[in-house]
């Protein structure tokens, strides 16, 4: 038999419901598993506790027949999710020993459907980074190592790169995240394994640390599509604390899985081809193509013509909102506090200075800056109207198909330090990501094969509004064919 | 017609003062505007501070609609353009007494457009233009005295919905200021959607002023904050006008600038200068979702408003025959005219002239006298009906009525029943009168003669001489009659 932590959430319920192992057998496994990769750094806290106590309660359940959907199932949480009880740090030292009174609505859906916390995953800073190299409390190592025989410690991608690391190494067997501009999206395909952005509003964001309002989602990763979609029905429901919470019934999509593509369509952008993208990146998004047309979709080439103003505007939007959403963390409540000669403004100037890293620092600065007087228009207006135009680009293309395929990220994982002085470089990562974010659509990352160095390369599909089903199907699609089985070797 | 003739003089000649208030009036609710925490005055610090108020990480505003239905019921009653698609922006800068960093509040797109408020100003009336009225969250509260070297801070009031009521500079004087802001504060305490409470800073103006020579362009102005009562609006805007004239014919110029009132020095004093002035950086708050009003919602706000100053003054006036001057003082405050429209429904129409002499005569001086605003009068006005309706029936005289009201503003008692229990009661009991008469005159017959020698004046006196004999409890009408009789 397997190794209990070698199974997904559909194994595990699996397993469970025919009595092969008891949840506290997987408590044990997972926390044992959770333990033993301290290398990954995947884990800012710990809470085997929690795992083991929703292990007893999942027995219970079990015994008088009243198992919910998520009994049994341990998870690693992202801190960016506010938990009750258990620290919270969103990566960064800002916040302290910060202990929320509350427990987030997506965290609390979770916990509510039976599942247990392993812990919380670390990331990057406040949710800006795409390496995972920004949190404050070092950066997680990627299980994957290049097959050339070279040790370079790889990045996982970020900012969910603890959720990442941990579901590849096999220490959870399934993780929130969140993604504003890709976050979910580029580590799942770095780290070869699934994770869905859902539609803008399906998940509350009551209780995530704040990044970008306007575009932080939050949904599953996982080792299979059928997990994340086990996982996002869970996530997903309307929130009255959350205005922009999407008042829709959350579909059953993992019954609705179907890999028959017979009468769908599926865009292929002509934007999305870009310099300076390996050629693996491009092969690999036309065998994707080809799957797809073997699971009897129709492959149609579409335009996104706003495509190459995407990640500007996103990089005038994300900071605009999150210099607001970050000017809470003033010592004044909670956190950190760095008491200063002068007054006030000295004590904010200390504490922030202190408490923020410089990849936070220059976000609130590039969101000052383009909201301040005399740059607005020419800045945050412009992007408003451009973020409008892409919207309208995906609208348009969907008339054309019912959903699109393009790759996740321009390369494989990059080594940790290869990108952090460049930042422009770092930020191209999302280039393909951050479109769908801008129009808040469902976007999904599934591995499609590896590279020449044996590292993963991923495969994206974008959905219509509130099409999760078609995404979650074509991604299904792909996985079937890509036959995508590589697991790193355990080094931690 | 108003002659806008106020005017600072200076070594120059006259000046011309231009005044723009921003009234920021708390908005009636039980909750906050994007929090479900209480709005209660006066509560422990810190008691009703939620997480979104504390901006607590992740937390997120959820919008009151009871706060937007009382802004555009304000808009409506102001007869202001309604904007029934609105938006929130945040307005960002740092204090310790702002949680979030930014008050969220409305720019680009407030809820409520152009209005106006009809103010009356020595003989005539004129109309100050309303620019925009806006919903924005309060800021909490700051305590330096408590201990040594350090702040408190109390976050009962962040988050506490205001409407910022913007006017234009349509006012020329301390005065037209003054009725400006009462005549606003009863509009919104009609309404109900805010109790005009200044001590309690439920009601407060930042005050712009500049200054003119008549006909000439406006001039550059300065905004003093945050004034709690109307008599420290007028004496900002005296010092403030004042003060920019010497500036200017010194040969100075004045800076735009934000200054504070110092009531206790009687003078304003500068905050910050135009170049210290934040950088707001407003953009739209990507929490919440613009403000859209439905056709229904904006029926229903039209429905639930009462009849407003002015037209309950028209209608006491023309329709009920109150003179002019009571029906202004009854309708200023909204207690008052409900209390006499209680009244009224007692004493009938017919009766409201008598009625409104008495609240505005009798009434309103024995509260004054004991120190009590009309809502705690101890006197009901259905009691305030019985008194009327004793004195006009001849169950008492006139004086004895003024007895028993007093007994009323003591006791709280029903005029009926005080009259009986002291046996006020009048008489126009021919026999028993006739017979004090016939005692009267017998023992001044000095001056009955007197009087039948044709000294008419002494009619009086036998009158008073009957009254007193009789504890005033006699009918006067039937005294004067009976006595004209008697004495031939």
């Amino acid at each position: 038999m397997a190794l209990i932590t070698d199974l997904g959430i559909a194994g595990l319920r699996e397993g469970l419901g025919k009595g092969d192992f008891s949840a506290r057998e997987v408590a044990l496994a997972f926390n044992g598993a959770v333990a033993a990769a301290k290398g990954l750094n995947a884990f800012l806290v710990e809470t085997p506790e929690l795992a083991l106590a929703a292990a007893d309660r999942a027995e219970a359940a079990r015994k008088s027949g009243t198992s919910l959907p998520l009994s049994g199932i341990p998870l690693g949480i992202k801190d960016l999710f506010a938990t009750n009880g258990v620290r919270t740090t969103a990566g960064s030292r800002i916040l302290g020993d910060f202990v929320p009174p509350y427990e987030s609505t997506v965290s609390a859906k979770l916990f509510a459907a039976g599942a247990g916390m392993l812990g919380k995953l670390n990331m990057d800073e406040f949710a800006m980074g795409s390496s995972n190299e920004t949190s404050a409390f070092g950066n997680v190592l990627s299980p994957w190592r290049r097959s050339d025989g070279g040790n370079a410690p790889l990045t996982p991608g970020g900012s969910s790169g603890g959720s990442a690391a941990a579901v590849a190494a096999g220490i959870v067997p399934g993780a929130t995240g969140t993604d504003t501009g890709g976050s979910i999206r580029q580590p799942a395909a770095f780290t070869g394994i699934c994770g869905i952005k859902p539609t803008y509003g399906r998940c509350s964001r009551w209780g995530i640390v704040a990044f970008a309002s306007s575009l932080d989602q939050a949904g599953p990763m996982a080792r299979s599509v059928r997990d994340c979609a086990i996982l996002l029905e869970a996530m997903c429901g309307y929130d009255a604390k959350d205005s922009t919470s999407l008042d829709q019934p959350v579909p059953a999509w993992e019954a609705g899985l179907s890999s028959d593509l017979k009468g769908k369509r599926v865009g292929v952008p002509r934007e999305y081809r870009i310099d300076g993208v390996p050629a693996e990146v491009d092969l690999l998004w036309q065998r994707g193509a080809d799957w797809l047309r073997d699971a009897g979709a129709e492959v149609v080439e579409i335009l996104l013509p706003h495509t190459k103003y995407a990640l500007p505007t996103y990089y005038i939007i994300a900071p605009a909102e999150a210099s607001s959403n970050l000017a809470r963390y003033d010592g004044v409540r909670y956190g950190v506090r760095v008491p200063a000669e002068g007054g006030l403004a000295e004590m904010y100037s200390a504490t922030r200075a202190a408490g923020f890293g410089a990849e936070v620092k220059r976000r609130i600065m590039i969101g000052t800056y383009v909201l301040s007087a005399g740059f607005y228009d020419a800045y945050f207006t412009k992007a408003q109207k451009v973020r409008a135009l892409i919207v309208q680009d995906f609208a348009r293309a969907f008339e054309a198909c019912d959903m699109i395929a393009t790759p996740t990220a321009p390369s494989a994982a990059f080594a940790i330090g290869d990108k952090a002085n460049d930042p422009i470089a770092m930020y191209l990562n999302d280039v393909f990501a951050v479109p769908a974010s801008l129009a808040g659509l469902p976007a999904m990352s599934v591995p499609g094969g590896l590279d020449a160095q044996g590292l993963p390369l991923g495969l994206q599909i974008i959905g219509r509004a509130l099409d999760e089903q078609g995404v979650l199907n074509a991604g299904l699609a792909i996985e079937e064919r890509a036959g995508f089985t590589a697991r790193p070797g355990a080094w931690w | 017609m108003v002659t806008d003739d106020y005017r600072i003089r200076g070594a120059t000649g006259d000046w011309e003062v231009v005044i723009g208030l921003e009234v920021h009036a708390q908005v009636t609710s039980k909750a906050k505007l994007f929090s479900g925490a209480s709005t209660e005055f006066g509560a422990e610090p810190n008691s009703h501070v939620s997480l979104v108020d504390a901006a607590m990480p992740g937390m997120l505003p959820v919008l009151n609609g009871e706060c937007v239905r009382q802004a555009v019921r304000t808009g409506m009653a102001l007869e202001a353009q309604i904007n029934p698609w609105s938006r929130f922006d945040r307005k960002n800068y740092f204090y310790a007494d702002l949680p979030q960093g930014y008050q969220i509040s409305q720019l680009y797109f407030p809820i409520v457009g152009e209005g106006e408020v009809e103010i009356e100003v020595g003989e005539g009336s004129k109309s100050i233009g309303v620019e925009r009225i806006h919903l924005e969250q309060d800021a909490g509260k700051l305590i330096h005295d408590q201990l040594p070297g350090q702040s408190l801070v109390d976050l009962n009031r962040s988050g506490v919905a205001l409407m910022e009521i913007v006017s234009r500079p349509d006012m020329r004087s301390p005065e037209d200021a003054g009725a400006y802001v009462r005549k606003l504060r009863s509009i919104l305490r009609y309404v109900g959607s805010c109790d005009g409470n200044m001590e309690q800073g439920s009601m407060r103006a930042d005050v712009n002023v500049s200054v003119r020579k008549p006909g000439d362009p406006l001039g550059t102005r300065c905004e003093i904050k945050n004034v709690n009562s109307i008599r420290f609006v007028q004496a900002a805007i005296e010092f403030e006008a004042r003060r920019q004239v010497e500036i200017i014919e010194d040969g100075g110029v004045i800076v735009q600038e934000t200054r504070l009132f110092d009531p206790d020095r009687q003078e304003t004093r500068s905050l910050r200068s135009k170049e210290d002035a934040h950088d707001y950086r407003y953009f739209p708050d990507p929490d919440l979702l613009p403000v859209e009003l439905s056709e229904d919602f904006l029926a229903e706000c039209r429905a639930s408003l009462p009849e407003l100053p002015d037209a309950k003054r028209r209608r006491f006036e023309d329709g009920l025959g109150v003179p002019a001057y009571n029906a202004a003082v009854l309708t200023a405050e909204v207690e008052s005219a409900r209390w006499f429209e209680a009244m009224l429904a007692h004493v009938g129409d017919d009766g409201a002239k008598a009625a409104s002499n008495w609240v505005i005569g009798d009434l309103f001086g024995a509260l004054n006298r004991i120190g009590k605003d009309i809502e705690d009068s101890p006197v009901t006005p259905a009691q305030g009906a019985a008194l009327l309706g004793l004195i006009g029936d001849g169950t008492i005289s006139n004086p004895l009525g003024k007895q028993v009201f007093e007994t009323m503003i003591e006791t709280g008692g029903d005029p009926a029943i005080i009259v009986e229990e002291r046996g006020l009661k009048q008489t126009s009991d021919t026999g028993a009168i006739d017979a004090v008469i016939a005692g009267v005159m017998a023992s001044n017959a000095d001056k009955v003669a007197d009087y039948r020698g044709g000294k008419d004046k002494l009619f009086s006196f036998f009158v008073g001489q009957v009254m007193k004999a009789m504890a005033g409890k006699a009918n006067p009408g039937v005294v004067n009659e009976l006595l004209k009789k008697a004495l031939g």
